[in-house]
């Protein structure tokens, strides 16, 4: 394996408006930092844009490690490329029949597309049964057709997906040997290649999606690879992935789908790191942006991961990804009074275009930025506004179709949004097992550390953490994230009829395929760690619970026992009678790459000796207590461990941080601000 | 007090989080399946004076809405006659007379006394659906009934928990009743956890905003969900808007049941006359009048889904002339059909009755039955007795905003299917299509929604198959001159002869063995508006995607299309074909 190549290492990370990138320097510490505008035609322009503005040597650069939302783009805008299906005779419309559903539990209406259209989605004699014997051979003559036919019919990618391939894969196998010679190019997916569990709707859905996403991503990082070599770069280029890891770019296209969701895994890979390196290891993390807020949990600073995700309507892709939810209120989100007189907040929102009020880009409804703004919270001279609008102005406009007062107005606003995030958060937090009272909330993103604090009281959440720069969490995932490769086996085995060293066996063989695809990479790690875990229930039920193992050597009665334990403390319930079931074996395999050190991502020689110094004026912000003359600093300025008592105010490049009365903050080692809520609600 | 709109809107969400945490905490926990992967329960806080919905889980299954306000008024109204023991704190009551507020049988109901300061302040309560509550036939669902008892054991309302402490007695004479009996404990311990964790949260919000604050909110809300619905109802006509909707047959006498419904508005209320309907059946396709309310309720919130689930919002709702027939069944008339079917035929009364008065709101009839095939048999391979649910969607209306969904839920549903691949692992059957059903969508400007076309095979041993759906006869109604959906479908092969039940939709106990058959084609969603009126184009695309044929386009949309694979519009010709007078 080569040794020590990370010297100088480049997170790019391309987001729907910007493409930030920092890099660090191992040697040195020295730090780079560039945002520049993502160029939704080809990222790779953005790409080469921020390195140009991050000034240095390609050549010099050992590793650039990428965040694309090329794929993301690709699915959510329905640009996909054009795609064919052959499927098991009878089932073609398995893609189109969903599992029959609709969009909504009131309202019979909704709208759905398939990923692959009907008619080129293409049925040939074939068949398995359950438990993988062949009940129809394979219709080779039938498959040579239906692959000519939809080459005829102009599709560059084909997936192949039959009827229980995750039991026996021989005819999926056999199909792909087939078409390697018939098909033009690369693209040529098998389903239980990307996915081996049964659903043959979301594992149909799941590889449909990587092979129509396959030659978006093949062209892209074919084309930022020729730019990066133009420009001397002589290193591969790795791309982040959906479950917090990365992979080479050359083996990103085989399974493109892993790209699909990989922006917000990245930011919360660096909220997991950073939370490790300050010894806070429980997170939930809080991203709140312009029209929507992510939330994931990190335990013992690993993210919740899910191979169940379904990222719209019936577009489930099951592939291990950061569990990371998105609750429908952000900055532009629009307050609205109901017809029954209630005040609403979001779901509707202003977007960038036109935007809150107070941005000066024609948005005429008020916003839960707007009510910042009114408060005091945000500075109206820091906003991307393109017309100055009078604060005075905004008021009246925000005030009038809500019917009261402004500053009411605002405050109401502003609590309802926070009831609402905070109901979302401890949905999130409950539907995966956790009391959010357990956890330190993680809040980036533009909006997020404005509310956190007061999200923090509302949940009960003692402790808030601010990383250094919460605007550029997710280019900063990108240069502290490990390799990783998932694993999961489907066991399905009653407890008490676990042969002795079974799960230990199936541990040992994903630790070996994970460990060989961590040595092809050909990155610097400084160790390994292997994660294991089991998936159990009760028999007869269909949610399952998981159950950490600290080591995969583990015997039947401690197995029960444990399980028991865990399903004690979230349910309140013992079900001794009940036999056991292990669902699921699972082996996390994780090339931990070098520590880096975060306190140099604000520069240490712009920081002041005091507190006073760091402070730039005062300004009348409001809170629960009335309006409050709240001192400002500049985040920059102020000394590694200032301790700050609120009301504060922190403003930065890219955010502003608001410290309630009766709150505190103090600075840590590493850059961050570690705010204490005062009075936090039990 | 008077209440600002904030603290108003706050403890809005927060009673609303207390029901959606109830709801999550129940699925999470249960092991019946119907429970925890289809949802198929609801989770509530009602009044302490007549049970009035004060708030329900955002996730209840819809046909839950009214129902379990209904269950606890009754409950309140016999503990205050003396009929039932009053409660005490930490009791549960333990629940499923359909007669009493109810569906079917199976789904339980539990409800929890909620105190304040020593006094009850309102009621906890939860439905979930067991998988079997004894009776004729595993599952509950008997296509032949005559009486409530050849459905199941029925609860009246009984202390199961009493203090606190799950009360051994009633419990062993339930499971002596009811079939897979040793699971059920983790179903009634979810269940009564769910109300345990309602309780802290609901103690810890009123700690917060303090009781008076809370009861003025509760109150207000229920007054402003009034005001919301009425709202509502002004934008309907006055006067009278009437429908009729079929149901097949009852499963025992092979003849349609009317559903005759005149919705009247006057001044700010509406009411929903059922008189004229078919009186109570023999078999089981009877309705009780809390799960008829719940339908009309259900409706009313497809069509207005903003207004919250409150009593309130039901308020200016006024359902009269049910006495008398089967949508008011009484004892002891067999119900089993009620949640699952009836309550889907009374939601395509409402929505049939009120799409000429609100087109932009209301769609064409969807499919409207729950697809009901069960298959009960003996697997050699395993050496054990097996019963298994193949529950489907079919296509939705048509609407003003576009066509209409395919392959979706029942109207009373919201559950996802099981995928084929699970079915095959579970059960000793292989599938020979799970395919969209070509040409069943109700032709019209928006079609509606396809059904779904499926064959089993029985690979093992003797079974029997028993149906229970509808609109195998009458197809779903097309709105505003738009073509009715296809009717469903179900053919039989024994031995290689192909049968058709006599009852169409419904059928007990067919006998099936290895190498039989079973295939179901559902129904279609009504169209919306007049087929001449569809874009030519979009006809053209649905020709080109093999949904309907060359020749349904000519025929029910009059659009002529060129011979070849594009399926391009003659133009010309479609004009002239259209202009042509037709019937």
């Amino acid at each position: 394996m080569a040794q020590d190549r990370s010297g100088i290492v480049a997170g790019i990370d391309v987001g729907g408006t910007f493409t930030d990138l920092v890099q660090l320097d191992r040697a040195t510490g020295a730090v780079r930092l560039a945002k520049v505008a993502t160029t939704p035609g080809n990222q790779a322009f953005g790409v080469m844009a921020a390195l140009g503005a991050a000034g240095g040597d390609l050549a010099a650069l050992d590793l650039i490690v990428h965040g694309t939302t090329t794929t993301t783009n690709a699915v959510l805008e329905r640009k996909l490329s054009r795609t064919g299906l052959i499927t098991t005779a009878g089932f073609r419309d398995v893609l189109e029949l969903g599992r029959r559903t609709r969009p909504q539990a009131y309202g019979m209406t909704g709208q759905f597309t398939p990923v692959i259209p009907r008619d080129l989605r293409l049925e040939i004699p074939e068949r398995m049964d359950a438990a993988g014997e062949v009940v129809i051979p394979l219709d080779e003559a039938a498959l040579h057709a239906a692959a000519r036919t939809l080459l005829d019919r102009g599709c560059e990618a084909v997936v192949v997906h039959f009827l229980h391939a995750y039991a026996n894969p021989a005819h999926e196998i056999r199909a792909g040997e087939i078409l390697a010679p018939l098909w033009p190019n690369d693209h040529v997916t098998l389903g239980h290649a990307i996915l081996q569990e049964s659903r043959e709707f979301e594992r149909g859905v799941t590889a449909a999606v990587n092979a129509a996403v396959q030659p978006i991503l093949d062209r892209y990082l074919t084309r930022l690879r020729a730019e990066l070599s133009a420009g001397g770069y002589r290193r591969d280029v790795l791309v982040m992935t959906g479950n917090g890891g990365m992979v080479s770019a050359r083996q990103a296209a085989r399974e493109a789908a892993k790209t699909v969701m990989s922006g917000p895994a990245t930011g919360v890979m660096a909220a997991a790191y950073t939370g490790r390196v300050a010894g806070i290891e429980n997170l939930i993390t809080y991203d709140m942006g312009g029209t929507s807020t992510d939330v994931a949990l990190i335990r013992g600073a690993e993210p919740a991961v899910s191979s169940e995700i379904e990222i719209e309507y019936a577009m489930p892709i099951h592939v291990p990804m950061v569990d990371v939810r998105t609750v429908g209120a952000g900055g532009g989100s629009i307050a609205r009074v109901t017809a029954a007189g209630l005040l609403q907040v979001g779901p509707h929102s202003a977007g960038a275009d036109p935007g809150p009020i107070c941005y000066g880009r024609g948005g005429k409804e008020p916003t839960i930025s707007d009510a910042n703004l009114i408060l005091g919270r945000l500075d109206p001279a820091k906003l991307p506004s393109t017309e100055v609008i009078a604060p005075a102005e905004v008021a009246r406009r925000f005030a009038a179709p809500l019917g009261l007062d402004v500053t009411e107005a605002a405050q109401a606003v502003i609590r309802m949004a926070n009831t609402h995030m905070a109901g979302a958060i401890r949905m999130v937090s409950l539907s995966l097992g956790a009391d959010p009272r357990d956890f330190a909330l993680f809040a980036f993103g533009g909006a997020g550390p404005l509310h956190a604090a007061a999200l923090a009281r509302e949940l009960g959440v003692p402790r808030v953490l601010v990383p250094a720069r919460p605007g550029i969490t997710n280019a900063i995932g990108c240069v502290v994230a490990d390799l990783r490769h998932d694993f999961v086996q489907t066991i399905n085995t009653p407890v008490d009829a676990l042969p002795p060293g079974r799960i230990a066996g199936i541990c040992a063989d994903h630790v070996a395929e994970g460990e060989a695809l961590i040595a092809g990479e050909g990155v610097e790690i400084r160790a390994r760690r292997h994660i294991h875990s089991v998936d159990m229930q009760f028999t007869g039920q269909t949610h399952l619970l998981r159950v950490p193992l600290e080591s995969p050597e583990i015997d039947a009665p401690d197995l029960r026992a444990r399980f028991e334990a865990a399903y004690f403390d979230r349910f309140r319930v013992r079900l001794s009678d009940i036999r056991a079931q292990v669902v699921n074996v699972n082996t996390s395999v994780v090339g931990v790459r070098p520590a880096l050190d975060l306190s140099t991502l604000i520069d240490p020689a712009g920081r002041k000796p005091t507190l006073a110094a760091a402070q730039t004026g005062t300004r009348r912000v409001h809170f629960a207590q009335g309006w409050i003359e709240t001192p400002v600093y500049w985040r920059d300025h102020l000394p590694l461990d200032a301790h700050l008592q609120g009301p504060a105010i922190v403003e930065q490049m890219d955010t502003t941080i608001l410290i309630e009365p009766g709150d505190s903050a103090r600075g840590d080692a590493h850059g961050n601000l570690i705010l204490t809520i005062g009075g936090a609600r039990p | 007090m008077t209440l600002d709109p904030i603290t108003l809107s706050v403890i809005q969400a927060g009673l609303q989080q207390v029901c959606d945490e109830m709801d999550l905490a129940f699925s999470r926990a249960a092991f019946s399946p119907v429970i925890a992967e289809a949802n198929d329960r609801s989770d509530g806080i009602y009044a302490a004076a007549d049970g009035a919905l004060i708030a329900q889980g955002a996730g209840g299954l819809p046909v839950f809405v009214g129902t379990m306000q209904e269950s606890t008024r009754i409950l309140i109204d016999r503990i205050a006659r003396g009929l039932t023991a009053p409660p005490e704190p930490g009791d549960i009551y333990i629940v499923n007379d359909p007669y009493l507020g109810g569906t079917h049988l199976m789904d339980v109901r539990f409800a929890r006394p909620f105190y304040r300061a020593g006094t009850l302040y309102c009621w906890l309560s939860n439905t979930g659906h067991w998988p079997d509550t004894g009776g004729a036939v595993p599952g509950g669902f008997s296509a032949s009934a005559t009486a409530v008892e050849q459905e199941g054991l029925r609860l009246p309302p009984v202390k199961l928990f009493k203090r606190g402490e799950m009360d051994a007695e009633i419990y062993a004479i339930i499971c002596s009743n009811i079939r897979v009996a040793d699971q059920r404990i983790g179903d009634v311990r979810a269940q009564a956890a769910a109300l345990d964790l309602g309780a802290d949260r609901l103690n810890a919000l009123m700690d917060r905003y303090g009781d008076a604050t809370v009861t003025a909110a509760i109150a207000e809300l229920r007054a402003r969900a009034a005001t919301q619905m009425r709202q509502h109802i002004r934008a309907i006509p006055e006067g009278d808007h009437s429908a009729v909707a079929w149901i097949d047959s009852d499963g025992v006498v092979n003849e349609p049941l009317a559903i005759r419904l005149t919705v009247r508005r006057t001044g700010d209320d509406l009411c929903f006359d059922f008189t004229g309907s078919a009186p109570p059946c023999l078999g089981p396709m009877n309705s009780v009048r809390a799960t008829t309310l719940s339908s009309v309720y259900l409706a009313m919130r497809h069509i207005f889904p903003d207004v919250p689930i409150s009593a309130g919002a039901f308020e200016p709702l006024e359902v009269t002339g049910i006495e008398g027939t089967f949508l008011d069944a009484q004892y002891p008339r067999p119900v089993s059909g009620c949640a699952a079917e009836v309550s889907q035929r009374i939601a395509e009364a409402v929505f049939a009755a009120l799409v000429p008065a609100l087109p932009d709101r209301v769609t064409a009839a969807p499919a409207g039955t729950s697809g009901n095939f069960a298959l009960g048999g003996h697997d050699p391979a395993r050496g054990r007795d097996y019963v298994m649910y193949q529950l489907s969607g079919g296509g939705y209306g048509g609407w003003a905003g576009g066509d209409g969904l395919s392959n979706g839920c029942s109207t009373i549903g919201i559950s996802k299917a099981p995928p084929v691949e699970i079915m095959e692992q579970a059960f000793p059957v292989l599938y020979h299509r799970y395919a969209l059903r070509e040409g069943s969508a109700g032709a019209g400007e928006h079609r509606g929604g396809f059904g779904l076309d499926y064959e089993i095979e029985i690979r093992r041993g003797q079974a029997k198959a028993s149906f229970v759906m509808d609109h195998g006869r009458f197809g779903p109604q097309g709105a505003l001159d738009g073509e009715d959906g296809a009717p469903g479908e179900v053919t039989v092969w024994q031995s290689g002869q192909p049968m058709t039940p006599e009852h169409l939709s419904k059928a007990q106990d067919i006998p099936l063995g290895p190498g039989d058959r079973v295939r179901v084609k559902t129904p279609g969603g009504g169209g919306y508006g007049p087929a001449f009126a569809r874009d030519p184009a979009r006809v053209a695309e649905d020709v080109r995607l093999g949904r309907f044929s060359a020749r349904q386009a000519r025929d029910l949309f009059g659009v002529v299309l060129r011979d070849g694979p594009g399926a391009e519009v003659d133009l010309a010709a479609t004009v002239a074909l259209r202009q042509t007078p037709h019937d």
